[in-house]
């Protein structure tokens, strides 16, 4: 028996980053909204205790705050001719679960993606021609740079950003990145103290000829009051920041910058521990009437809506898409259809450089301390060349010295024994780590869809992930990692690593949790599955918020830009669709 | 298990032994609890063999592996170091064995994989001996202490512009610090 | 639910004498109700009589008191279970006397030994404006004091000894601000009822008013103008701020006080907030300073270190805090007070800060007591009172002990 319960204009499904934005904007807005989550209430200090956050084992080891697979997983495969088998345990990404989502527990990295990303296909083609990207099914996302300029100002004046501009309408401004789009002003918030591996590798690239800049961080250098009027405190360089909730009110998340506001609001509500299971359509199929949830007792409800947002995060959103009919789902074999379409991840590598005489005190860190250098990002250098598109940010961002997860230890050491012992001590405190993230574009066969086989714990399909790195993206990291074996032999330190990217993607090492597209945006409703503004072609009064939207993944993390689609959406719904309700937004 | 605890980390001057330090207790009761029994994990069938990209399918939990690991271990070396146990061996042959299992050198009875069995102590007891001491190994922070983590601290701001410089405060458990005491 | 030491002996009803006021039959405009309803305001009449999620006015949580709990009654004009039969004369008495319909004497939780100060004015608008609230049919059980204080005994005898009748008294040597702040706290703020010490009747002495008193669990601090344990050394701003947002450079308003301020002072007049202040302010007492506590002490120095690993990341290394999210421990008075009953609090049970328009984080301090053990709550605080130029008493560990208890 499925309970009915009374209306409400919107409903959330999902309240981490977008969600709250969303929220926070249509009760401002005067409608009246609910979220349903599927997670418990976190709040800091009844969820992130300052006496017992720095518990490695409890939330990095075992990740306590994560969604466990038992409540859904996922399965992958490499591609389509083989057998997708769940992950059993999450491993290369780890989505979030609870009221903040992934928003409590991420490092704070946040970044604008740049206009060549937003009109990718027709930016490499003006420059290098057509031939350059054909492996590629690369699309413009419909937006330009400076149409999102203003959202993402809101973003990161919302959440308290530090760092350090490097190009403001137009001027490049010294100890910024000069590759950066121009933007409207500086970041709300100067950098964060450096600690000592970054500043090294800051001497080190300079002295290249390179452009080191402080990585803006959603990790607080000053006390700040948000537009919200939010107070939010000082990062204390914990080191327990990645997979951990912050104790001091010093990591931006959806809890330190929206709920203290929102919360109280009359014409908002949130359900928690209810799991949306799918949109409910009308007979035409164009007209969403509410979702179906189910609470932790096992009971069903109906929530009528006149409005659906999915902000379930980028896999969750394409997987409800995919259960609930919501437009067509992609077929990898004619490249047709739009949901599942240009799923896209991050290609990442590292380097360590091996010291005998430098104490970094790895622990003094916090999720985005650090130093960048962007010289070859995206498409900030001449891929005339080379054989491949794309780039990667190199960074140099110690998160921490938790030593369960982070024993460095010189190539060749045993693994165990008094030897190993040796050789983690000498290393633990002298060695410099710094990695590469980098572009992943889309290609055909990557996509995802729903799996035949395996189902959650209420018998719907799990999703099915489909995925490799292309070869140019692998060709990328080989180049990149090539570059960063220079950085790392200019150290001077005894010994370095460096590994690229290589072909097959292991779902068990963590890698990061930047899944992409799905439900990509773009100017075409035969190729995407959104307009651009983020509303469903096919459902109008379905908004698909988040980084499933992305029609590639750049070198750098998301949710700068999820944050700033996420005002983007709002805006377009304030402004234009709340006078016409029920109506798209693009004729297409 | 004890043994193999103090193969992987001996008593030296650097810290003290996997087994003083508490690791087989710290397993105790990590298989008794949620760990133990994959509460957490996706563990619908069916089971199928695996491409080595998409991580462990197997569909005995850590307990159960535990528990016919250890068994599997004793008869291989009852039946091939004369009659003895794992722990009635002497530490280098001890060390023999573990490395045989780490390189998938030797074949356990019962179908158990030496290498992947390898892999999982390896990982727990490592485990038990880094984390904080409430879970029960790292005893007094040993682990920490050889290693100069400070442990559950929360406040770097002091420190972070000294560069190169060792940070001078000892460790500190969630369950505190000895040094909050008064003597 | 909010805790108040009360400060009553009890006393046989006897039926009031005829009611000296006749003020009944005003016109209720539109501007008096107004009036009245700031009057509500100024006298946190809901922070009592309206429960968390009840209807207003309908009746409060249980007010813990040393003697048992009082249930404050409905209030709104439901003639059988609020005070729907009561005339405005009955209004004035219970105000200015404490003696309600009937001739039922009320207890002191009830603070008209304050409300006897009110100009008649503004009591009658307040019954103005009680008279429109929604009438509510709630039955409260008022008295749920164990034998023998639920006898309404010997209130009379209380009330001869210790109670004052009269309305407030300008003095003409102040300003007109400073009369002000002086009617409004000792009047309808009835700031005295948990700032003042209590004689042993539990009346309000007289003398060192305002310089803080016990409230079962909390320390309703020194607020008078000295600038050790009371408030002389914040600006009058930082004063307003404190009472309309919850939070100045120095403080954070945590326990009874941050939901005072939720229910009234927030919704003061900015004017009259800076009469408070300068009311306040100009009250004169003179703590002494001890010599603080060693940092060769044991203790201290165990404090320290507990300080340091668990207290550091908010309040900061030299107890400076940050802005309206932690309380700054350097230089404040609460931290100061000779007793430290309200700290104990916090460390034990946490604490969370007002919500108010312009200040809504509401940050909150977690509970500590499954990390420390009773003498290292009692080291850590006695090394932040008398740390960073901070000097108070130590505080031993048998008074955390005692206030562990449930
Ligand atoms: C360890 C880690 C580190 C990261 N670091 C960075 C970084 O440094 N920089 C960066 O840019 N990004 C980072 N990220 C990514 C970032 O956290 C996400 O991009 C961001 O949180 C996405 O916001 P969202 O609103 O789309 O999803 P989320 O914040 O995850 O919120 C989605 C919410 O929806 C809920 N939900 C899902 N399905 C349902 C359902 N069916 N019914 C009801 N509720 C549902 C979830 O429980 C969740 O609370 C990191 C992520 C992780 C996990
Ligand atoms: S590193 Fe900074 S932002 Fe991150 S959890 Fe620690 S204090 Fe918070």
């Amino acid at each position: 028996m499925t309970r009915i319960m009374p209306r409400k204009d919107v409903v959330i499904v999902g309240l981490g980053w977008t969600g709250s934005i969303l929220a926070h904007e249509l009760t401002e807005e005067g409608l009246d909204v609910l979220a349903i989550e599927r997670g418990p209430w976190r709040d800091t200090a009844t969820d992130f205790n300052i006496g017992y956050m720095q518990d490695e084992l409890r939330y990095a080891v075992r990740r306590d705050l994560f969604l466990q697979p038992v409540e859904e997983a996922m399965t992958m495969r490499n591609n389509t001719s083989q057998t997708a088998l769940p992950m059993r345990d999450y491993g290369s990404f780890l989505p979030g679960n609870g009221v903040g989502g992934a928003g409590v527990h991420w490092n704070g990295h946040t970044w604008r993606f740049w206009d060549s990303d937003f009109r990718i296909a027709s930016h490499l083609a003006e420059r290098y021609g057509p031939d350059k990207t054909r492996e590629l099914q690369l699309q413009d996302w419909g937006v330009t740079g400076a149409e999102l300029e203003g959202s993402y100002d809101r973003f990161e004046y919302l959440a308290g950003i530090s760092g350090k501009a490097g190009n403001i309408k137009g001027q490049i401004q010294p100890g910024g990145n000069p590759f950066e789009d121009p933007r409207s002003r500086d970041y709300p918030l100067p950098p964060l103290p450096m600690t000592y591996a970054p500043t090294l590798f800051a001497d080190v690239t300079r002295s290249m000829g390179l452009h080191p800049f402080p990585t803006p961080a959603a990790n607080l250098s000053k006390d700040y009051i948000n537009p919200l009027g939010i107070a939010m405190g000082q990062c204390t360089m914990c080191g327990f920041c990645e997979r951990f909730g912050c104790a001091n009110y010093s990591k931006s998340s959806a809890q330190t910058t929206i709920l203290p506001v929102l919360m109280r609001k009359k014409n908002f509500e949130l359900r928690t521990q209810s799991e949306v299971l799918h949109v409910d359509l009308d007979a035409s199929r164009k007209n969403a009437r509410g979702v179906t949830y189910v609470d932790t007792s096992g009971e069903e409800y109906f929530q009528p809506a006149d409005m659906v947002l999915l902000c379930a995060y980028g896999l969750h959103n394409v997987r409800l898409m995919l259960i609930s009919g919501i437009g067509v789902p992609y077929d990898p074999g004619t490249g047709e259809g739009t949901v599942g379409r240009n799923y896209c991840y991050q290609t990442n590598s590292g380097a360590q450089v091996f010291f005998d005489d430098k104490n970094f005190n790895p622990f003094i860190a916090a999720g985005a301390l650090g130093q960048t250098v962007d010289d070859y990002n995206g498409d900030a250098f001449d891929h005339g060349g080379v054989d491949f598109v794309g780039g990667a940010g190199i960074n140099c961002i110690p998160t921490n010295g938790r030593p369960i997860q982070t024993r460095p230890t010189a190539p060749g050491s045993p693994r165990w024994g008094s030897e190993w012992k040796k050789a983690t001590v000498q290393a633990y405190k002298s060695t410099l780590g710094f990695s590469s993230q980098g572009s992943s574009y889309p290609i055909r066969g990557n996509y995802l869809d729903l799996d035949p086989t395996y189902k959650d714990r209420f018998g719907r399909p799990l999703l099915r992930v489909t995925f490799d790195f292309p070869d140019n993206d692998v060709r990328m990291s080989a180049w990149i990692t090539g570059k960063m074996e220079e950085i790392a032999k200019s150290f001077g330190g005894r010994q370095y690593t460096a590994s690229p990217r290589k072909k097959g993607w292991d779902s068990v090492p963590y890698q990061s949790t930047h899944n992409t597209g799905g439900a990509i945006m773009g100017a075409d409703r035969k190729t995407s599955a959104i307009n651009k503004y983020l509303q469903s072609w096919d459902v109008p009064n379905v908004f698909v918020i988040g980084a499933s939207a992305f029609a590639h993944n750049a070198g750098k993390n998301p949710t700068g830009t999820v944050g700033a689609l996420a005002f983007h959406a709002a805006d377009a719904i304030r402004q234009q669709y709340l006078r016409n309700p029920g109506q798209p937004l693009v004729t297409a | 298990m004890e043994a193999v605890a103090d193969r992987f980390i001996p008593a030296d001057d650097l810290s003290i032994g996997g087994r003083e330090a508490g690791c087989v207790l710290y397993l105790d009761r990590q298989l008794a609890g949620s760990y133990g029994q994959s509460s957490r994990l996706y563990m619908q069938g069916p089971f199928k063999p695996a491409l080595p990209t998409q991580g462990y399918q197997g569909q005995e939990t850590p307990a159960e592996r535990y528990r016919k690991g250890l068994a599997a271990l004793n008869r291989w070396t009852a039946e091939n170091k004369s009659g003895k146990s794992f722990a009635e061996l002497q530490p280098d042959e001890q060390d023999a064995v573990l490395k045989d299992m780490e390189a998938d050198k030797i074949k356990l009875p019962d179908g158990v994989a030496p290498k992947a069995f390898f892999g999982l102590m390896l990982t727990t007891v490592m485990e038990g001996f880094f984390a904080d001491p409430i879970y029960g190994g790292n005893k007094d922070m040993a682990s920490w202490k050889m290693l100069g983590f400070p442990g559950a601290r929360y406040d770097y701001r002091d420190h972070v512009s000294k560069h190169n410089q060792p940070y001078p405060l000892p460790p500190v458990s969630i369950a505190g610090s000895p040094a909050w005491l008064v003597k | 639910m909010r805790t108040v030491k009360l400060f009553f002996a009890v006393l046989l009803g006897t039926t009031a004498a005829g009611s000296v006021f006749a003020g009944s039959g005003t016109p209720d405009d539109a501007s008096k109700i107004i009036r009245g309803r700031y009057q509500a305001v100024l006298g946190d009449c809901a922070g009592c009589h309206t429960k968390q999620g009840g209807a207003p006015f309908a009746g409060g949580a249980p007010l813990e008191t040393p003697f048992g709990a009082l249930v404050p009654p409905n209030i709104t004009p439901d003639p059988e279970t609020g005070i729907g039969t009561w005339s405005e004369a009955d209004f004035f008495s219970a105000m200015k006397r404490g003696i309600g319909h009937g001739g039922k004497r009320l207890y002191p939780a009830m603070p008209y030994p304050a409300y006897t100060k009110m100009h008649d004015a503004d009591i009658s608008d307040l019954w103005s404006y009680i008279r429109t609230i929604e009438p509510v049919h709630n039955a409260v059980k008022a008295n749920q004091l164990p034998f023998p204080f639920n006898i309404r005994l010997s209130m009379l005898g209380w009330n001869t000894i210790n109670f004052t009748e009269g309305e407030f008294k300008p003095d003409s040597q102040k300003s007109a601000e400073w009369n002000r702040g002086a009617y409004l706290v000792q009047g309808p703020g009835h700031c005295v009822t948990c700032h003042s010490p209590k004689s042993v009747l539990g009346a309000d002495e007289t003398d060192g008013a305002l310089t803080g008193a016990s409230l079962q669990g909390w320390y309703a601090p020194d607020i008078s103008g000295n600038s050790y344990t009371g408030i002389g050394g914040w600006s009058d701003d930082e004063v307003v701020g404190y009472l309309k947002t919850g939070a100045n450079n120095h403080s954070i308003a945590s326990g009874p006080m941050a939901e005072v301020i939720e229910n009234s002072t927030s919704a003061m007049k900015d004017e009259d907030l800076k009469a408070i202040a300068t009311y306040l302010k100009s009250i004169k007492s003179e703590p002494a300073k001890p010599a603080p506590v060693k940092s060769d002490d044991a203790h201290f120095q165990a404090g320290a270190l507990i300080y340091h690993d668990t207290c550091s990341a908010c309040h900061g290394g030299e107890g400076q805090g940050g802005r309206q999210l932690f309380p700054a421990l350097a230089g404040s008075p609460i931290v100061q007070q000779a007793d430290a009953e309200t700290l104990i609090h916090v460390v034990l049970n946490g604490s969370q800060a007002a919500r108010t328009a312009t200040a809504p984080t509401t940050p909150a301090m977690p509970s500590l007591a499954w990390r420390l053990n009773d003498q290292q709550v009692a080291d850590v605080l006695t090394y932040i009172r008398n740390s960073w130029g901070n000097a108070a008493p130590p505080v031993a560990s048998s008074k955390v002990a005692d206030q562990r208890k449930p």
